[in-house]
């Protein structure tokens, strides 16, 4: 049922939720209180509701003061404006005060792709995860968004939570599960590649692993929800049991997940192949989210074009 | 020179005891050089502000009805680090060591509860949004007694992020918040004019919302009555003052933004200091 809301109808709904787990959350965004779900919170909660009007920067500032005074607070705006406009006040305000602002960016990724590369978020994991104190959560799915956002409201620190994917959303969760943040979760086994997707994608990686497994290959999934801090401890295990492991986000593939990945597996003693897919550092034209992600090469299929090839030679390798 | 008497005699005697903390402070920074001009610019504010207007404790520094403070001009920490030693949140031998390796006195204030630094700072723009969601925080949680006191850089307001705060403090009626400006006239370029033209100053506040009153900087007088003051909305004081003020070679004169201070100019500003009547 959630999927049909898209993410951040989802967000919505589980923020009615947030004043039974702490009785002082307030929601404030900057103009975006239908786009983000809001409009039932607002009118059932108007005196937790803030709207600090088209002021993303002064959002996350203002959002700082209320935590500071003892409030559990979410922002919300489009997830690129949270984290390039605001970039500054997120570094000052939440990292270096460690004021446990929860800042939801809306339409991650290639979402918002009919309005351009302006509403685009494709930078936003690389912002966010470079900033200290910060934990970064991408969720793979609407239920990944109800429990990430209730895990958020007992969560003390700053946080950023990316909200992104299509409505009706892809579904990868059917029935319930252990969430806990910072823990990834393995969502199937395999030897020969594991895939490692944040977001939005981890239901095409699902996809690509079955295509795969159709063919012969043992293919596993991770949806590693938590960019930061990144499960080193999952990761390790998919290195030693995998010969390949590839990376897949709706972000640039520079400095988000890719990189949060390859940064830990360069550590390991035997690394395996690492493939890392996403946005290939340019600005994709206007189109409908599911055309982008085609264009993009992260759809189920695209995902197999890219590594099958890469299989079949590290089999001729070995 | 004002000539004043009682509580206002003690206000000016502490601004001077700040005053020269600061030199003192400068020449101990040696060659790394600190924002000599704006510290001292901002001494008969920190001065009224931490002596004679705010509700702090050191004793007990969560106290819920503690007036909060942020130096949203964070490169003006030299007066606000002498003017918590003023209330004992920080003592002389931590002022020494302001700008060294080990130091918790920063260049620009970070965050320190117990030393009575609420606030981290150094990025212009942003203290206000932060003592809006502060002002509005107390209000919400019923607390009606503490206020918020923002004090700012007049270049500073060139970032359009202040704009941004002032229109919301004035959307949410805050009178618990009053912004203070440091209205010297000069940033690191140059006049404030002639770097970025800020119209009137005083009418772009009005214009935003905020009761606006305009003062002499240096005449602790008329800052305490303007810092008693509130009204129904957010207030916010134009303290007109000058950078490098009290040192007859720093006064008005842009070099002194950040630069060092070497012996014999140290025994030259504290003869100015000290020779100064209030």
């Amino acid at each position: 049922m959630w999927s049909m809301l898209g993410s951040a109808g989802t967000f919505g709904l589980a923020a009615l939720e947030l004043p039974q787990i702490d009785p002082k959350v307030l929601v404030i965004t900057s103009d975006l209180r239908n786009f983000s779900g809001l409009d039932r919170f607002a009118a059932t909660h108007p005196d937790r509701f803030i709207n600090v009007g088209i002021a993303e920067q002064n959002m996350v500032s203002v959002a700082a003061g209320l935590v500071h005074e003892g409030f559990s607070v979410f922002a919300t705006t489009y997830a690129t404006f949270a984290a390039a406009r605001s970039a500054d006040q997120v570094r000052v305000n939440m990292g270096y005060m460690n004021l446990g602002v929860k800042l939801v960016g809306m339409a991650a990724g290639l979402s918002a792709g009919l309005l351009g590369a302006t509403h685009m978020s494709l930078e936003d994991l690389a912002v966010m995860r470079a900033i200290p104190n910060m934990t970064v959560i991408s969720p793979a799915d609407c239920t990944e968004t109800v429990k990430a956002t209730l895990a958020l409201a007992s969560h003390d620190g700053p946080a950023y939570l990316r909200l992104g994917g299509g409505v009706p959303h892809k579904v990868v969760f059917d029935s319930d599960y252990e969430f806990e943040i910072g823990k990834g979760v393995h969502l199937r086994r395999g030897s020969d590649v594991t895939f490692v997707g944040s977001g939005s994608v981890v239901a095409s990686c699902v996809e690509a692993a079955s295509i795969l497994e159709a063919e012969g290959w043992s293919a596993g999934v991770v949806d590693m929800h938590t960019v930061k801090p990144i499960d080193t401890h999952l990761l390790e295990t998919v290195a030693d049991e995998s010969k390949m492991v590839v990376t897949v986000e709706e972000h640039n593939v520079i400095a988000g997940l890719g990189s949060a990945v390859t940064e830990q597996l360069a550590g390991v003693g035997n690394p395996p192949l690492i493939v890392r897919l996403g946005v290939a550092d340019f600005f994709p034209h206007a189109a409908s989210y599911d055309h982008l992600v085609r264009l993009t090469g992260l759809s189920a299929d695209g995902i197999v074009n890219s590594v099958g090839p890469k299989l079949e030679a590290l089999r001729l390798m070995s | 020179m004002t000539e004043y008497t009682g509580e206002f005699r003690r206000l000016a005697d502490v601004a001077k005891s700040i005053r020269i903390d600061c030199l003192k402070m400068a020449l101990a920074a040696g060659a790394t050089g600190t924002h000599i001009g704006g510290g001292l610019s901002l001494v008969e504010i920190m001065a009224v502000l931490y002596a004679g207007v705010m509700r702090t404790d050191p004793s007990w520094v969560e106290w819920p009805e503690r007036d909060r403070f942020i130096l949203s001009k964070g490169h003006g920490a030299m007066a606000y680090y002498a003017a918590l030693k003023q209330v004992g949140f920080v003592t002389d031998e931590d002022l020494l060591t302001f700008k060294s390796d080990e130091t918790f006195l920063y260049g620009h204030p970070s965050k320190n509860l117990e030393r009575g630094i609420e606030f981290s700072s150094g990025s212009l723009g942003m203290g206000l949004g932060l003592g809006v969601g502060v002002a509005l925080g107390l209000t919400l949680g019923g607390n009606s007694t503490s206020r918020v006191f923002v004090v700012m850089g007049d270049g500073e307001c060139n970032e359009g992020s202040v704009w941004e705060s002032a229109s919301s403090a004035a959307h949410f009626e805050l009178s618990n918040l009053t912004a203070v400006i440091d209205r010297n006239g000069l940033q690191y370029d140059g006049p404030t004019e002639s770097v970025l033209k800020m119209q009137d100053l005083p009418d772009m506040w009005t214009s935003f919302g905020w009761n606006t009153t305009v003062v002499d900087g240096h005449d602790v007088k008329q800052l305490y009555q303007a810092l008693h003051n509130q009204s129904d909305g957010p207030t916010v004081i134009i303290a007109e003052t000058a950078k490098g003020k009290g040192v007859s070679f720093m006064e008005g004169n842009p070099s002194w933004h950040h630069s060092r201070l070497n012996s014999q100019q140290f025994d030259a500003a504290m003869e100015d200091v000290t020779r100064s009547s209030d």
